[in-house]
């Protein structure tokens, strides 16, 4: 598909206008860097409010459908949305989920009324999503899910507990995998997907303070709290496929996303600017030989990240293994955080010390802050461990672990 | 530079490339299979006569030739499709040293050097480069070899050493130190004196010292001096980009060879690719080969557009960092993960190791490249 230069240039400068004059000021509280840290409500409305205004604007969810809340334009626009939120570095979409993969999955596999009744809050960010997928017992083996959904006459009567459940406080809905048959052949076949509203009798999500201090999390306890059959997405017994077309969406592997970025993560150019300010042995740390290296890697491997999806546009050149870009780009991108982030903290020196609140704190504190949350990445998701088992079985075809 | 490096995503790929990356993918999995591989290094000559003339017919010495001279113009960076392929094949054949060599001349000769030279190589004549010296380094301008000159003709002296297939070259690229400043000369092969075969790590090269003690060449023989420290970054920044596309196509067969263990190989009751400790190395080595070839395309993107830019440079140091390392790592987990049978001869797994050294070692390692990007980026 070629777009027509001079049209993307004409968006392109009415995007950058917009954003002049509406990118909101300084709150004047600590923001949060993506919806895994949301822990105030201060910081809930500040970001719902934004959202909201950006969808106002017709920047959101540009390329999904009109009739459901979308503007029904082409995604390059949207993608040119994105791409300037995240170089300015806006504050982030809050309806993360919602946004990224509750929605692109409605939109692919939900029923008419579905699509009618979510997709439209999940853009105007009225209607917060969650997800129920890991428990506490059950992380990274999300397939043995216990989380129970037991039909008691013409409803669904679930018990159980979900954890790391993101926006829980704020949520209306959750996408939830629950297990529907406890008899079923196999660990898969018991599970169904649905989509259920937070504020009911037996639903209890309670916050979960994180290593950072903030708060961001919930671990949901469901106490006999019943739901309809419509809840059901897909049929009763594959829910497995359905967590799976998800986690497609959440790792970024499928299109479909409404858009707006979702995460203010680093670039190495700040890295670059920190090692300019801060000393190694009197002088500046950018004139250490190690230093250099270590930073010249960074760029290295941030700019690689970027040409993965630059090459995967050219089918003969990604034809040997077309999975391997889909599937590598959440584990790359996660660990390349945590790695420059750690990497940051080192260059600070004794001022490594200092945190959040601390008004010696370098950059307020960003860089241990930064490295501490990097790892929400490197686990939630499935974990960097897990895409390496999937990469060598799926791409490599080495056999199961 | 940094942020303009870092907005820089440009990756170009014509239908032609792809043409000629389907092609030469099948020409040399059908040409250099591992047996062959394995008897070409037996024997002096060290590469297949026939197969060599196969790629000049298929105009692979031509590509990055102006189309007055023979060649197709297609520019350099259409090379690295092919190179990466017959790094994938461990294909010995003396290309990179011949279009290298073909490059410089028409990037600093006069036409007078140009027009008898040029057409042979675009007929698949062989020509090299001669700038290594004894002292190892890797900066092409300080030569120790030297010429004078004496009325019509200059006087070589000096020695060159790791000159591939100059036994064979119709013509060789010395550098050479002239009035203080860095020169190259043109050297017919009939004018070498005693060559001797270097023993090198990667037994797939045929690589020769020699001495210049002794010969003189006509003094229009050298190349413009005007252009001689582009053409020295040239060579510098065409070799890196080769070398990286050799090094991931080696790495990626290598990779072929750890999988194919790991589904075959049975230990404690289980394939031993069942277990992290061997499968998550090989998804490394997957990412690293994956991330490596974006680089590598876009390196090539920035050649054709403008090999002498600063981004071109960055480009191409990168995607030689990054091939070093995964072409490294991935032979040497190849030996490891075949265990006993890893440290023998036999094992495939040496061969891809001892290529990785030798790219590694060939016009800067990954450390010396990313110290190089450093100054160019910060």
């Amino acid at each position: 598909m070629s777009i027509d230069p001079q049209e993307r240039a004409a968006f392109t400068a009415e995007v950058k206008a917009w954003f002049d004059d509406n990118a909101p000021a300084d709150p004047g509280f600590l923001l949060p860097q993506s919806f895994m840290e949301v822990g105030t409500d201060q910081q809930f409305e500040f970001l719902k409010t934004w959202q909201r205004k950006v969808y106002d604007a017709g920047y959101l969810g540009m390329a999904w459908p009109k009739e459901y809340g979308g503007h029904s334009k082409p995604q390059w626009m949207q993608d040119i949305v994105t791409a300037e939120m995240t170089k300015r570095k806006l504050p982030f979409m809050v309806n993360t989920i919602g946004l990224n993969w509750a929605g692109p999955l409605i939109l692919n596999m939900g029923t008419e009324e579905q699509k009618k009744a979510y997709i439209k809050g999940i853009l105007t960010a009225d209607d917060i999503w969650c997800q129920g997928f890991s428990e506490p017992d059950h992380g990274s083996d999300l397939g043995n899910a216990q989380l129970k959904a037991e039909k008691d006459g013409n409803e669904y009567v679930l018990n159980g507990s979900k954890i790391w459940t993101s926006l829980g406080a704020h949520a209306k809905y959750m996408i939830l995998l629950a297990r529907t048959d406890q008899e079923a052949a196999n660990k898969y076949a018991g599970l169904s997907f649905f989509l259920i509203p937070m504020k009911i009798d037996g639903i209890d999500p309670v916050p979960i303070k994180k290593m950072t201090g903030e708060y961001g999390f919930c671990q949901t306890f469901f106490d006999d709290a019943r739901i309809a059959p419509s809840c059901l997405i897909g049929d009763e017994g594959g829910g497995w496929q359905v967590a799976m077309a998800t986690l497609a969406f959440e790792r970024g592997a499928a299109g479909g996303q409404a858009g707006g970025h979702s995460m203010n993560s680093q670039s190495v150019h700040e890295v670059v600017a920190l090692a300019r300010k801060v000393k190694r042995n009197g002088k500046p740390a950018i004139d250490d030989p190690l230093v250099r290296q270590q930073l010249a890697q960074f760029v290295i491997d941030q700019k690689g990240l970027h040409l993965n999806g630059a090459r995967a546009k050219h089918k003969p050149l990604t034809e040997d293994r077309p999975a391997a870009v889909p599937l590598m780009g959440k584990l790359l991108g996660s660990e390349f955080q945590r790695r420059m982030n750690e990497f940051a903290i080192l260059l600070l020196g004794q001022n490594a010390n200092y945190y959040v609140g601390d008004e010696d704190a370098i950059d307020g504190g960003l860089w241990t802050r930064s490295y501490l949350n990097s790892f929400s990445a490197t686990i939630g998701g499935g974990t960097t461990q897990v895409q390496k088992n999937i990469l060598g079985e799926r791409v490599l075809g080495l056999p199961k672990s | 530079m940094l942020m303009e490096t870092l907005a820089n995503r440009n990756i170009a790929f014509s239908d032609e490339q792809a043409m000629m990356l389907d092609a030469a993918k099948r020409f040399v999995a059908d040409k250099s299979p591992t047996d062959k591989v394995r008897a070409l290094i037996e024997e002096e000559a060290g590469f297949d006569s026939a197969v060599w003339a196969e790629c000049a017919a298929l105009g692979w010495t031509g590509m990055a030739l102006e189309e007055a001279y023979g060649g197709s113009g297609l520019g350099f960076g259409a090379l690295v499709p092919v190179v990466e392929q017959m790094g994938r094949g461990l294909m010995a054949t003396p290309l990179v040293p011949t279009v290298l060599a073909g490059a410089v001349i028409q990037l600093a000769g006069t036409d007078a050097q140009k027009t008898p030279y040029l057409p042979k190589i675009a007929e698949g004549g062989v020509a090299t480069l001669a700038l290594g010296e004894r002292d190892g380094g890797w900066g092409l301008a300080d030569c120790a070899a030297s010429v004078t000159r004496d009325g019509d003709t200059v006087k070589l002296s000096g020695a060159k050493v790791l000159v591939e297939h100059a036994n064979i070259a119709d013509v060789i690229v010395v550098s050479v130190t002239l009035d203080g400043k860095t020169a190259l000369v043109l050297v017919e092969g009939g004018e070498l004196g005693d060559l001797t075969r270097e023993t090198v790590i990667d037994e797939t090269r045929r690589v020769f010292r020699f001495s210049l003690d002794g010969i003189s060449v006509p003094a229009d023989r050298l190349l413009d001096p005007a252009k001689t420290a582009d053409a020295l970054r040239f060579i510098e920044l065409a070799s890196c980009m080769l070398c990286a596309a050799d090094a991931l196509g080696g790495a990626d067969s290598c990779l072929a060879v750890i999988v194919e263990y790991l589904n075959t190989r049975k230990q404690f009751g289980k394939l031993i690719g069942a277990y992290q400790a061997l499968k998550h190395p090989a998804a490394e080595i997957l990412t690293g080969i994956e991330q490596g070839r974006s680089l590598l395309y876009h390196a090539a993107t920035l050649f054709d557009e403008d090999w002498a830019t600063p981004a071109t440079e960055i480009a191409v140091r990168m995607a030689k960092a990054a091939a070093d390392d995964v072409a490294i790592f991935a032979g040497d987990r190849a030996i490891q993960f075949h265990g006993g049978f890893g440290f023998t001869y036999e094992c495939d797994a040496q061969l891809y190791r001892r290529r990785s050294i030798w790219n590694g070692a060939h016009f800067g390692d990954a450390a010396h490249q990313k110290e190089k990007l450093a100054d160019l980026l910060f």
